[in-house]
Formats: structure tokens, sequence, C-alpha cells
């Protein structure tokens, strides 16, 4: 038995005390602490799979959505664009190198995505086994696809029309796995890529297999100079800055396209969601505070109740200072407890959206050991402890003993 | 040995206690009487320090108390004086046996269990060592602060209207104990109490 124990055991006495104060503390650092993950997270996925990449050009609509659906692969394309206009811009002087992205199938959630193999050294992802594709309907897996479905080299597939799971079977296509790529901790881990012709050839024969287009349409799919090949958009790098300052007009002005800047469509993403995160930072410091008078109000409750318990300890030969410890003690240990709880239980929420939220949330990989900013957290939820406990603890040390029990 | 010399003591200086003069030999026991007001309580918080007098020397062991600081004052309190009051008090949420073994360790002494579940048989409280204190009863309680007092083995007792709240069996148990146990450890025993029962039981007294 010592201080040390019976500042626990007085911990015990009052689970339900307890249990608030701890619980209180334990949302507001979770909360916090899950900003922080999340936060970091998406900022570096956003970044990753951003390099490169000077402006995305693709049918009009939402720029936001074109971004998102052709960079992040997140959203619904906003449509087709010939590619005959995308080889105009291809041959702009001011463009350094463009890659073209086809979507419009999935198997299993995972994209199945047409573009060419400048995709792949965009994001700098190199294969782990087997080879590129050489004709179409070879393809090429992320990381995370061959992992979730099981996929092998040689083995193969159908796509289904459309980016979520469910849409209409391309049965008669398959897809031959030839090569499957290192993990990059990029966008392409979810993606199955694919020449710019497979998508084609699928999609101009599964739709219309009707007999005069289809000798046509076998034509395009082997020279894709066609009238009518479409793409879904075109991933622009620039020569020099000129670039941005002009061509995203020019496009946007004169052609049926859309232009758009990933960097500053992403940034007024991030200052969107800044708004909420901060809203919720707020309620996160709030419900801290709330805990800190928790324990402010059941340590200065049960200090009242145990005034004699005091004085008797004091009697006993307790010096000051152990009174001191026991009533800091029991503050700085809810506090603590909560904290742990806190970061742990972040933690936890991560896993489980992502093992929930499958392939389409953004958060990979779950950071387990506390981040800098964490550890501020936790230093701040301990100050709170020790503010709390500073009343009680004072009024412990100033306590008139001889009064104390002369009054009982 | 407990020597107090010319003793004063006030709260507010409009009014002086003064007390008379003891000289206890180890192992001696001293019955204070006086009426309600008197200084009765503030007697005994002069001698067990937790108040300091405001003149005279007090004496135990050879160690003048009035001269200590408050943490040396803690220290001594803790190591040779031993406390029972008339309203026993206890660590509320720790069994009787853990509120024993932490007087042991707030008097820095070694935590002997066996020690503790002697004294507990002894007293008749064996089988309520897992008990809370307030699981016990009126009688219960005041063994076990006397318990709490003699286990460290001070030199000195000192209880406060101990029995003063008991009926005439209890009362004379709780004497009978403190007595047993005061010779147990040839401590110097003071018992401060305007409980005129006990004037039978103890033979040495003095009238405030």
């Amino acid at each position: 038995m010592n201080i040390k124990s019976l500042s626990w055991r007085n911990l015990l006495s009052s689970p339900l005390n307890t249990t608030l104060s701890i619980l209180l503390m334990t949302l507001g650092i979770g909360m916090i602490s899950l900003i922080l993950l999340i936060n970091t997270e998406v900022n570096q996925q956003v970044e990753r799979n951003l390099k490169g990449i000077d402006m995305v050009v693709g049918a009009k609509g939402s720029p936001l959505q074109l971004i998102l659906s052709s960079v992040y692969h997140i959203d619904n394309p906003t449509g087709n664009i010939p590619l005959k206009e995308a080889k105009k811009i291809e041959k702009n002087p001011l463009v350094a190198s463009s890659i073209p992205i086809s979507l419009g199938d999935s198997y299993n959630g995972f994209r199945i995505v047409g573009t060419n193999l400048d995709y792949l050294d965009l994001y700098d992802v190199k294969l782990k086994s087997g080879r590129f594709w050489k004709q179409s309907l070879e393809v090429v897996l992320g990381h995370t696809v061959a992992e979730a479905n099981d996929l092998n080299i040689g083995d193969t597939f159908h796509g289904s029309h459309g980016l979520i799971e469910g849409g209409a079977i391309h049965d008669e296509f398959d897809y031959k796995v030839v090569g499957i790529l290192t993990e990059s901790q990029s966008v392409v881990d979810q993606l199955i890529l694919t020449t710019t012709n497979s998508i084609w050839k699928v999609h101009y024969h599964g739709s219309e297999s009707s007999g005069d287009h289809h000798h046509h349409h076998d034509e395009n799919c082997t020279h894709d100079h066609s009238e009518a090949a479409e793409i879904t958009a075109l991933l622009v790098k620039f020569k020099s800055p000129i670039g941005l300052m002009q061509l995203p007009r020019q496009i946007n002005e004169k052609t049926q396209l859309q232009a758009a800047l990933p960097a500053f469509e992403i940034s007024r993403l991030m200052n969107l969601m800044g708004f909420g995160m901060q809203a919720m930072n707020l309620i996160a410091v709030i419900i801290m505070i709330v805990s800190g008078l928790s324990i402010f109000i059941s340590l200065y409750n049960a200090l009242k109740r145990r005034k004699y318990e005091l004085a008797f300890l004091r009697v006993y030969g307790a010096s000051k200072k152990q009174l001191t410890q026991l009533i800091m003690q029991e503050g700085v240990l809810l506090a603590f407890l909560g904290t742990m709880l806190g970061l742990l239980s972040s933690r936890l929420i991560l896993i489980g959206l992502s093992f929930f939220g499958g392939q389409n949330t953004m958060i990979k990989k779950i950071q387990l050991h506390p981040t800098a900013e964490e550890l501020w957290l936790a230093v701040l939820g301990l100050t709170i402890g020790v503010m709390a406990s500073l009343i009680p603890t004072i009024q412990a040390y100033k306590m008139n003993i001889p009064k104390t029990l002369s009054n009982a | 040995m407990l020597v107090s010399k010319d003793l004063t003591f006030t709260y507010d200086n409009s009014k002086v206690f003064h007390f008379p003069n003891i000289t206890l030999e180890k192992g001696e026991h001293l019955l204070v009487l006086g009426e309600s007001g008197i200084g009765k309580t503030t007697l005994i918080q002069l001698l067990a320090g937790l108040l300091t007098a405001h003149s005279g020397e007090l004496l135990i062991n050879g160690t003048d108390i009035t001269t200590l600081n408050s943490s040396q004052l803690d220290r001594f309190r803790g190591k040779h004086v031993g406390m029972v009051f008339q309203k026993p008090y206890f660590v509320r949420n720790i069994s009787v046996l853990e509120n024993l073994l932490l007087s042991l360790y707030l008097s820095k002494n070694k935590q002997d269990e066996k020690k503790a579940l002697h004294l507990l048989e002894q007293i008749g409280l064996a089988d309520k060592k897992n008990h809370q204190p307030n699981q016990l009863s009126q009688g219960e309680q005041q063994r076990m602060s006397i318990a709490l007092a003699v286990l460290k083995n001070p030199d000195l007792i000192l209880a406060d209207e101990p029995t003063s709240s008991l009926d005439d069996t209890n009362c004379y148990k709780i004497a009978q104990l403190l007595e047993e146990q005061a010779q147990s450890t040839n401590a110097q025993l003071i018992i401060i109490t305007h409980d005129s029962r006990l004037k039978t039981h103890f033979n040495n007294s003095i009238t405030l």
C-alpha cells in the first residue's frame, strides 16, 4: 500500500466519475488525433498523386470532378473527348508531355485504365513480376488490385461496365494479366492498367456488335486514328510556366474541351475541407476542456468528501507533499488514460475505415506510432489534467489539519 | 519520557490556554479529565505536534517538538505518535488490512503484513481484514482505530475522547484494549476525556 496505489483505489471506487472523465478526454484527443492522421495521410496522397501533372484536359463539366476522376480515380469522369482534339493539344509547343487516360470499366470495383507506359513513369512504378502489355487486352495490375483479387500472371478476368461493382459484364473479352507492379503508395496501386486500345476494343465491340459496324470498329481498334476514337482525359505537363498562363484559357474558351489545373482545384478543395476540419478541431478542444472540468469536479467533490480522510493521513505521518502527490496523481492519471485511449481509438477508427471503406478510401497506410503533432496533443491532454487537479491539490496542501479534526 | 512545561496556546490572542505541567515516564498512563471548551482537544493536538505551542516546552523522548518545523513534525508524528479519535477515521476506499499497511507505509515502517494480521487477531477483527472500514460496527471501528494507532509501535499513544460515543460495555472494552496495547509496546498513554466512566479504570489522572 502506498500513495500511488491509493490514487488508483480512489479512482476505482468511483467508476462512473472516472469513466466519464476518461471518456471525455478520449473523445477530445481521439477526434483531434483522427483529424491529424487523416489530414497528414490525405495531404501525402494528394501530393504523391499530383506529381508531374500540371493540367488535365477532359470533357466539359466540373473541373474538380475532372481532376478527381482522372488523377485520383475517385469520382466519375465528366465524359469523353475526341482523340483528334487531344492530339492537337499534344502537339502544342507549350506542352512537354501528355498521357491519355481512358476510363469506363472496372473489375470488382478496381478501375481499368487505358493509357500508355508513360503513366507508369509518372509515378515511378516498377514491375514486380511479369512484363508490360504488348497488345490490347493485356493488363498490368497495381499492387493492391493483385492482392485483393488474388490475381497472378496468366490469369484472365472479365471487366464490368461502369466504375463501380455490379455493372454489365463484358464477357466476350478476356483481360489477361501479364504483369504486377510494386507497391507505390500512390493511386496506381488501386488500378488495372492496359493500353488504350483495350478500352476501345472492348467498348466498340461490346456495346455495338451488329454486323456492319463490326468490321469498321475492328479497324478502329488496331488503328487508333479513327474519327470516332475517344479518350477520357489527357494529363499534361508544360514545358514552362508560360503554358500555365496560356493553355488552360485557350482550351476553355476556344474548344469544346475543359482544362483544369489540379494544384488549383485541390487547394480549393482543401480549403473547403480545412474549414470543416477547423470546426471539428474546435469541437474537440471544447470536449477536452469539458473533460478537464469533469476531472476538476470529481476531484473537488472527492476532496470535500475525503477531508477527514486526508487529515487522518496527515496525522498518520503523511507529508503535505504526499497529499499533493495523491490528488495530483488522480487527475493526471485520468488525463493520461484518456489521452492514451484517444490516440489508440483514432487508430482503431482508421483501421476500421480502411477495412470497411475498401479501395475507395484514400487511407491506405495507417501510422501506428504517434506523430510529432500527437506528442504535442498528449502534452496538451496531460496539461489539462494538471490544470484540473491544481485547485484541489492546493486545497489539500493548505488544509488546516487541527481545525479539520476539531470540527469532526 | 514526556515532559511538558508551562505550555500555553492561543487561537486569536483573546483567550490564552494554560496547561498544567505533565511528566510521564515510559510506560506510564495518564487520564486528562475536563469539561468541554476547556482546551482538551487543543492539548492533545499540541502533544501530537499538530499545533505549535505559544510558549513553553514540550519534550518527547528528549526532543523539544515546539522547535520542529512542519515537515519535521510530520515525520516525528508519523514515527512516534499514535492517535485515537472520538470518531474513527479511515481511508474508506481500501480494506481494513490495507489501512493498517498504509499506516506503516506513512510512518516509514516496513509493511509487515504478518504483524498487522497478528494485531487484527488480538483485537478480534481478523475475519474482517478484507472488509471496507465503513462495513464495521462502531465498536469494531473504534478497535480498528486503536490498531492503526499502535501498529507502528509508537512511543506515545494519544486518545481524544475514545469512549464518549460508546455504550458501557464497549467503553470498558476500549479502555482495556488501549491499556493492554500501550503496555505491550511499553508506550506512554494519554487519554483526554470528559467521560468520567474511565476514572475507575485509570488511577493516574489530572483535571484541567
